[in-house]
């Protein structure tokens, strides 16, 4: 989770802009609520207040959709990414698709596409490919570098196609949700 | 080079770039990144010959240095919160024997409760143990604040403490430029000790001092902390000329000009607050912000002369003398001393809360109303004090105030922001 966060920075200075990740300053153990946050911006950044109006958001684990309010503040014109293998409407998020623009949500799922690629269940890296295809804030080329900086050898070249196939899986799930979600609401 | 880069990874390499000779060291959040970074350089003999000791305490780490740097070696440790006050009187004792250790500060609260979040309860708790206090406001200003450390502790004879607020800086990924071997050492020259454990050459340090000289020795060790404000102002100014950018000195101005209320803050919450001063700038109000970047010595003829002409200052500091307020304030106050200009307290981001733009905005409203309380807590949640005393009134075991005020904010654990 923190180090999604550091490679969206990573990724964001080497296509030459300013950014800034860091840590909710959690519990310090395994499997508790974490979040993490980054700013990417155009000059250099000095605010340290945590990021409250995200223009991004990406949940990594489904389960906590109901548990901890994680909406508040996301921009109506933000981006949502989600690391399920359910369709958006199906996880009761109807408010919030209504409010989002249809093409700024995806529902991905990053941690099989991981465990393939990775042979580990940990979506982390491969979801920052999705942030690119969504959003092109940050390249898949700079995406894959930061990955494989982080990483060196077999795991980040493992780690960088697994981003590769999110951001793939991103770009070609637009339309075929986009159909599905205008046909739920038309039911 | 530049890089994108966690602030702990910066600081182990520009603490590495300054070739220590002895790395003492006990691990403590937020402080742990840049041990086990050191530790892995030295490991790998990226750092010379230098020896990495792990000590059984921060008492134990600071000790060793102490040895060491007695011996002539270049010395550094990094430490927090409770580790700091356990190595309490190892700090005293390495000030009074001028013996020039450079610590980084991984700022944190003191307990209890315990916390392992940031604020400056710690370096603030030490303040006056005669170490210089550095602080740094964002990853690359820690970093430049290392290498002049390390020259002023030499130049001087007298250790420097590098605070940097904890998680905010030391886990925080910011571009940081870091400096070559080649421009380190042309501005650090090896280290030249003043005094020096030699077997060939025998001599005691450490003596028992009576009252016939003991005040003198102190005097003399409060003359090194005066003689500090000239020799920060001067390695400023080396360090722009051979780095190109400026990083430490005494006090930053930030848009002072005309302004008729001033934010003063230590540390990283001035990025923040220089937000918040460019905001309120574009909608006509006259305001500006001082950072204090060395808190000991404290700069009173500086944080005078950036102060005076303005007719308010807001103090905004992440400590809290128990039983009294501010600190930092009354710092401020004895500088403006005989001077009609308003210092206001403002208590805030204590225990790791986040400072935002949304509440300082709401805070400088106030008090440019006149209507700020003094000291000011900066988003107390009143409610939960009240009923909280209230409930300590109605019986005499009332019990742990921490566990009841945690179960009215409904939380088990620290809320997330």
């Amino acid at each position: 989770m923190v180090t999604a966060a550091e490679l969206v920075a990573v990724a964001a200075f080497l296509d030459g802009k300013y950014a800034q990740a860091f840590p909710s300053f959690g519990s310090e153990r395994m499997g508790a609520p974490v979040m993490a946050f980054c700013r990417i911006s155009e000059r250099a950044i000095r605010l340290r207040e945590p990021v409250m109006k995200p223009d991004a958001l990406i949940i990594q684990d489904p389960t906590l959709l109901h548990q901890v309010d994680l909406f508040t503040g996301l921009s109506p014109s933000g981006y949502l990414l989600l690391n399920t293998s359910q369709e958006p409407h199906r996880l009761g998020l109807d408010d919030l698709m209504a409010r989002l623009p249809a093409a700024h949500i995806r529902a991905v799922p990053a941690t099989e596409i991981a465990f393939k690629q990775t042979g580990r269940p940990i979506p982390n890296a491969a979801l920052i490919g999705g942030l690119a295809a969504l959003t092109g804030w940050v390249t898949l080329e700079s995406v894959r570098k930061a990955i494989s900086q982080k990483f060196p050898g077999r795991v980040g070249a493992a780690n960088a196609a697994a981003a590769q196939a999110v951001y793939e899986a991103v770009r070609s799930s637009r339309t075929a949700s986009e159909r599905e979600r205008t046909h739920a609401v038309a039911d | 080079m530049r890089l994108q880069i966690e602030g702990s990874q910066a600081v182990a390499a520009a603490v590495a770039l300054c070739r220590p000779e002895v790395i003492s060291c006990y691990p403590i959040t937020p402080q742990t990144h840049i041990v086990e970074r050191l530790s892995e350089l030295v490991r790998n003999g990226k750092i010379g010959s230098c020896r990495f000791i792990n000590a059984e305490s921060e008492f134990g780490a600071l000790s060793i240095l102490i040895g060491a740097s007695a011996a002539g070696a270049r010395t550094y440790t990094a430490t927090a919160s409770q580790g700091l006050l356990f190595m309490t009187e190892a700090v005293y004792n390495a000030s009074g024997l001028g013996l020039p250790s450079v610590m980084t500060i991984g700022n944190r609260a003191i307990g209890a409760p315990i916390n392992i979040w940031n604020d400056h309860s710690d370096s603030m708790a030490l303040r006056d143990a005669g170490w210089i206090q550095l602080h740094a406001e964002s990853n690359q200003e820690a970093v430049d604040l290392h290498v002049q450390a390390f020259r002023l502790a030499e130049t001087l004879s007298c250790p420097v403490m590098v605070c940097m607020d904890g998680f905010v800086l030391t886990h925080a990924y910011e571009p940081v430029d870091l400096p070559t071997q080649e421009q380190v050492d042309a501005f650090l020259p090896p280290y030249e000790p003043v005094q020096l454990l030699d077997p060939d050459d025998p001599m005691t340090i450490g003596a028992m001092v009576g009252p016939e000289a003991f005040a003198e020795v102190r005097y003399l060790t409060h003359h090194t902390q005066l003689r500090a404000l000239e020799e920060i102002v001067t390695l400023e100014a080396e360090f722009l000329r051979q780095f190109g950018r400026a990083s430490g000195g005494l006090i930053e101005r930030y848009r002072t000009e005309d302004a008729e209320t001033i934010l003063v803050a230590l540390g990283s919450v001035n990025g923040t607050i220089r937000e918040v001063v460019d905001e309120l700038r574009d909608a006509g109000v006259a305001i500006g912000s001082l950072k204090i970047g060395a808190y000991r010595p404290f700069p009173v003829g500086a944080v005078r002369e950036a102060l005076h002409p303005c007719r308010r200052a807001i103090v905004v500091e992440k400590d809290l003398a128990l039983g009294k307020g501010g600190i930092v304030s009354s710092d401020v106050k004895m500088a403006l001393r005989g001077l009609p200009v308003i210092v206001q307290t403002v208590i805030a981001g204590l225990g790791g809360r986040s400072i935002t733009k949304a509440s300082l905005f709401q805070m400088i409203n106030e008090a440019r109303a006149g209507k700020l309380d003094e000291p000011h807590f900066l988003d107390l949640d009143w409610d939960v004090i009240r009923k909280e005393l209230a409930r300590r009134q109605q019986r005499r075991r009332s019990g742990p105030t921490a566990e009841h005020v945690l179960r009215q904010v409904n939380s088990v654990a620290s809320k997330m922001v």
